[in-house]
């Protein structure tokens, strides 16, 4: 596959058909009485990920999370480790940590004490374990809180005395439940690459649960999107963004808009799109859709470019309409441009110059074009 | 709520409070009465305090009461919250039921049918009254309180420490001890004081159970208002009152500076010092 | 975390706790419930059954003062012989009777007056500023923390004839002889209230204290009279607190004891009060047997509802 977005990424061992996966979810389903939480769910991630799920409130990706640690046993199915079926096995034998959402900080414990109580339970020896409850403390920059009570902290120093508990243990697997969700947006930004450079430095399989789409894509290797209990594609960010795989997955994720419409005519991988008002486009990425079937064109606002003139006729695909809002953010601008079939089209250019080449005003004229591989084709 | 502390408000707690106080104040101040009657006012006198712990009846009796309290509480707090895991923490075992109405209806019942159910069954296995009946017999009323107490505070445990401690290797009955324990201490303290005062209070079902050798000083208290008073028993009473009082004022003090000091070092940290 | 909303965390049986942790888990939780358990049927179940089969027994000279009745090996046998003679004694005796409804009568006339006094109170710590409300709550404990027994008997230096009340009363010449309160059914009043204030009011203040008092003043803004607003929605979200309120004090104070006998007299009857003479001036188990039963038959209907109340209100908690 040609390189999606703009990162080229080296670690990709989903791709290697060599590399064997470290935690499986296969046929998985919960049922809670007569709700469903996950449904029939199977899953590979691989060692050394970091592996974001994501998706609405419901979706199930809290329990699979809770399944891998332990505390909720599938109805059906299996959740294997390193090969081995987890099945049976407590959480407190297995090679798997977490980190909770509200951290879960012993509250009658000072910092090191919490640091040190899962090397306790493992039966370490006094002076190895305040060796590595040292190393996590610098880890994470709080040595000087050694002594301190979870209540004597503020809410990213409780934070990362969580995440010191949790990696203290060297699991091979890390499991965090929204980590960022309680921090504010700047210290949430900055955890995030600590998180990234924790993770590559410590060599730990990340499993995050998160809600946050930003979060995801910044972090993640690889998102599994999931609604009401089952994936709905499992991808890297730039895949998942660029090449959606159905319209929910198009949606969920950033903004998108949809060129509706029957396949005219098919050559190989080209397509020609006529829709309802008769406006045709020709594009790529068409997957498999057959001719005379109804499809969608899924196509980012970044890619169409507006102008207030028609375009030259080579530049791929072009339609006239009317200026009908601005957004204007500063480091870009959006548009809301209304087609001559009322269609409303989002598109987005960087404001990459201080004064505009091309000023655009309300109910003006314009003109949208986009490139024929500037988006996919969606079937469903 | 708002705080818009009205005229009937202030009105109703003042003479609420004074009601609820008024005759301990009275107590006390009779309790250093120089005449003998108990309600006219012969000056000032401590000499009650002085015949009070010549008086080796009453002193046997208060041993006897402090020590049944004592033994009686500790076993009751740990039935009490062995109880109260039970009800929270097991949804769902056969005999809930019967359990949940066995473990609150004491808390209702009652005490002359306590008191008397227990004697029968004391006398029906042939066990003779006495230190030992008293204990048993309160250690099965008080019990319930102290369920209920550790009760309310089990239910708003965050259930996510326990998991955190599993999931950093501790089996469930090592969790218990290292987290969950000590961070529901104070309620099972709470209860154990419940357990003691309740115990150091009662008289119906002490009288019901108790024997020869085993009185306690409620039962002294009630034989000696029954013969006639003198105000040697106000003296007692009042030592009780002080006592018990200044026990509750320290302890809320000791929570208040707790609760002050908590808030600075939270203001601390947010400070980011 | 809406996800684990909906996620039964607890183990819920303790079949699901011996998968999730092994044999030692499953035998301490077994223990933590068979302990309490075994302790409350000997101790407070199998007691109750104990007492219904005194009471179908008769008076002896003897100690135990009763004759046996049923043993294990006899059962059958005697099973015909069933001897409710002390039953139809009680409910043929209008003394018995009327002290059973005067009990009941006088423990629901208490439990009103406790609640008139006790709502008031509670209310207005209700609405006391924030800092000020632990306090309150201390001070409304620690009578609660002093011998009950005393409280009461201080009550008598108040209201006897030459008490203080009657004293205030004759100073300040509102009255010209001595109001008779002690040993009458007022002075029980007055003691029952007094003794049971704080079961009152500590239900009344929690229900309260978790209004929400805009609801009041969105009423007032819609044109409601501050004492309509009162009946129509600050006492309903009370309700529960009314209810606890109630029972937990009705229902121990139909078989008072200690207020009756030394405030009320000889001329008041509760029931209580004649149980302790059967069984300690009579020396008569079998009657006092059958009037514990019989008071415990009145009062299963007011417990069924209190452990109703305490279940629903376990149920809210979760």
């Amino acid at each position: 596959m040609e390189s999606l977005g703009s990162i080229r990424r080296s670690f990709a061992p989903w791709n290697d058909p060599a590399a064997k996966p470290y935690i499986v979810f296969d046929g998985v389903t919960k049922r809670f009485g007569d709700f469903t939480a996950v449904n029939n769910l199977s899953l590979s991630i691989y060692e050394r990920e970091f592996f974001a799920l994501l998706g609405a409130s419901g979706c199930g990706k809290s329990t699979l999370l809770r399944m891998l640690a332990g505390f909720e046993e599938p109805t059906s199915g299996r959740i294997l480790l390193d090969g081995q079926d987890l099945r049976g096995t407590p959480p407190y034998r297995r090679p798997v940590n977490m980190m909770f959402q509200s951290y879960a900080l012993f509250p009658h414990m000072t910092v090191e004490s919490n640091i040190a109580f899962g090397l306790k339970q493992d039966g370490m020896p006094k002076a190895d374990i305040a060796a590595r409850v040292a190393e996590m403390l610098k880890l994470v920059k709080l040595t000087q809180f050694a002594k301190r009570k979870p209540h004597q902290l503020s809410g990213g120093q409780r934070q990362r005395v969580a995440l010191a508990r949790s990696v203290a243990k060297r699991p091979k697997v890390l499991l965090l439940d929204e980590p960022l969700g309680a921090l504010d947006k700047k210290l949430r930004e900055e955890t995030q690459f600590e998180l990234m450079d924790l993770q590559q430095n410590l060599g730990l399989t990340f499993v995050v649960v998160t809600h946050d789409q930003e979060e995801a894509m910044t972090m993640a290797d690889r998102i599994a999107i999931l609604d009401k209990g089952e994936v709905m594609q499992v991808a890297t960010p730039a895949e998942v963004y660029e090449a959606p795989g159905s319209r929910f997955v198009a949606n969920f994720v950033g903004n998108v808009n949809m060129f509706e419409g029957k396949v005219a005519s098919r050559s190989g991988d080209a397509v020609r799109i006529t829709g309802s008002s008769g406006a045709e486009i020709k594009v790529v990425n068409a997957g498999n859709a057959a001719a005379g079937s109804t499809v969608a064109f899924a196509i980012r606002p970044e890619k169409i470019k507006v102008s207030s003139k028609k375009p030259p006729n080579g530049a791929g695909n072009a339609m006239e309409g009317e200026i009908y809002d601005i957004a204007y953010l500063g480091d870009m601008t959006v548009y809301h441009v209304k087609l001559g079939d009322g269609q409303i089209v989002r598109a987005s250019a960087m404001n990459a110059s201080r004064v505009s080449e091309d000023p655009l005003n309300w109910n003006d004229k314009a003109w949208i074009s986009f490139a024929p591989d500037a988006g996919v084709v969606l079937a469903d | 709520m708002n705080t818009t502390w009205s005229r009937f408000n202030i009105a109703s707690i003042v003479l609420g409070f004074a009601f609820l106080y008024l005759p301990i104040v009275i107590l006390v101040i009779f309790s250093f009465n120089a005449s003998k009657l108990v309600t006219v006012w012969g000056g000032f006198s401590t000499q009650w305090y002085g015949s009070l712990f010549r008086n080796q009846g009453f002193l046997d009796a208060a041993w006897v009461t402090i020590r049944v309290g004592v033994l009686s509480a500790t076993v009751s707090t740990i039935l009490g919250t062995l109880a109260a895991l039970a009800l929270t923490r097991y949804t769902r075992f056969r005999g809930r039921v019967l359990f949940s109405g066995m473990v609150f209806a004491p808390l209702v019942m009652p005490e002359v049918i306590t008191g008397l159910s227990l004697l029968l069954l004391f006398v029906a296995i042939g066990l003779d009254r006495g230190f030992v009946t008293v204990t048993l017999a309160h250690i099965t009323f008080t019990m319930c309180f102290v369920a209920v107490v550790v009760q309310s505070r089990l239910m708003t445990f965050d259930r996510s420490l326990e998991e955190a401690a599993m999931d950093l290797g501790a089996t469930p009955v090592r969790t218990f001890f290292a987290v969950t324990l000590p961070v529901i201490l104070p309620a099972i303290i709470s209860g154990w004081m419940l357990a003691f005062t309740l115990s150091l209070d009662d008289l119906v079902i002490a009288s019901f159970t108790s024997g020869p050798g085993a009185t306690t000083l409620p039962m002294k208290i009630y034989s000696q208002v029954r013969l006639g008073v003198t105000p040697e028993i106000n003296a007692a009473c009042t030592l009780l009152i002080g006592i018990v009082a200044l026990g509750v004022i320290a302890a809320s003090i000791v929570n208040k500076r707790r609760e002050v000091q908590r808030v600075l070092d939270e203001q601390t940290a947010q400070r980011g010092g | 975390m809406a996800d684990t909303a909906i996620t039964g965390r607890a183990p819920a049986t303790t079949a699901e706790i011996r998968r999730q942790g092994g044999i030692l888990s499953a035998i301490t939780s077994r223990l933590v419930i068979l302990v309490p358990y075994l302790w409350l049927l000997i101790f407070f179940l199998i007691p109750f059954f104990i007492v219904f089969k005194i009471s179908l027994s008769q008076t002896a000279v003897a100690m135990p003062p009763y004759t046996p009745v049923i043993g294990v090996s006899n059962f059958f046998s005697k099973i015909g012989e069933l001897n409710f003679d002390n039953y139809v004694w009680l409910t043929d005796d209008p003394l018995y009777v009327n002290a059973y409804l005067r009990s009941l009568l006088i423990a629901a006339v208490s439990t009103f007056f406790t609640l008139l006094i006790g709502f008031p109170i509670a209310y207005g710590m209700a609405r006391a500023p924030a800092t000020l409300r632990p306090t309150l709550l201390m001070l409304v404990i620690l009578p609660f923390w002093t011998s009950f027994l005393i409280r009461v008997y201080a009550w008598i230096g108040i209201l006897k004839p030459e008490g203080l009340l009657n004293q205030l009363l004759l100073s300040l010449n509102i009255i010209d002889s001595p109001l008779i309160i002690l040993n009458t059914d007022w002075a029980i009043y007055i003691g029952i209230v007094y003794s049971y204030l704080p079961f009152m009011i500590l239900p009344l203040y929690s229900s309260l204290e978790k209004m929400d008092y805009t609801l009041v003043e969105a009423a007032n803004d819609l044109g409601c009279p501050p004492l309509s607003a009162f009946w129509k929605i600050t006492f309903p979200l009370a309700l529960p607190g009314v209810v606890a309120g109630c029972l937990l004090v009705f229902i121990p104070a139909v078989g008072e004891f200690v207020i009756p006998d030394l405030l009320g007299g000889s001329e008041t009857l509760m029931i209580g009060k004649t149980l302790w003479n059967e069984f300690n001036a009579n020396r008569d188990w079998p009657v006092s047997s059958a009037v514990a039963i019989i008071l415990l038959l009145l009062l299963v209907v007011p417990i069924m509802l209190f452990q109703h109340y305490q279940a629903k209100a376990q149920e809210a908690e979760r």
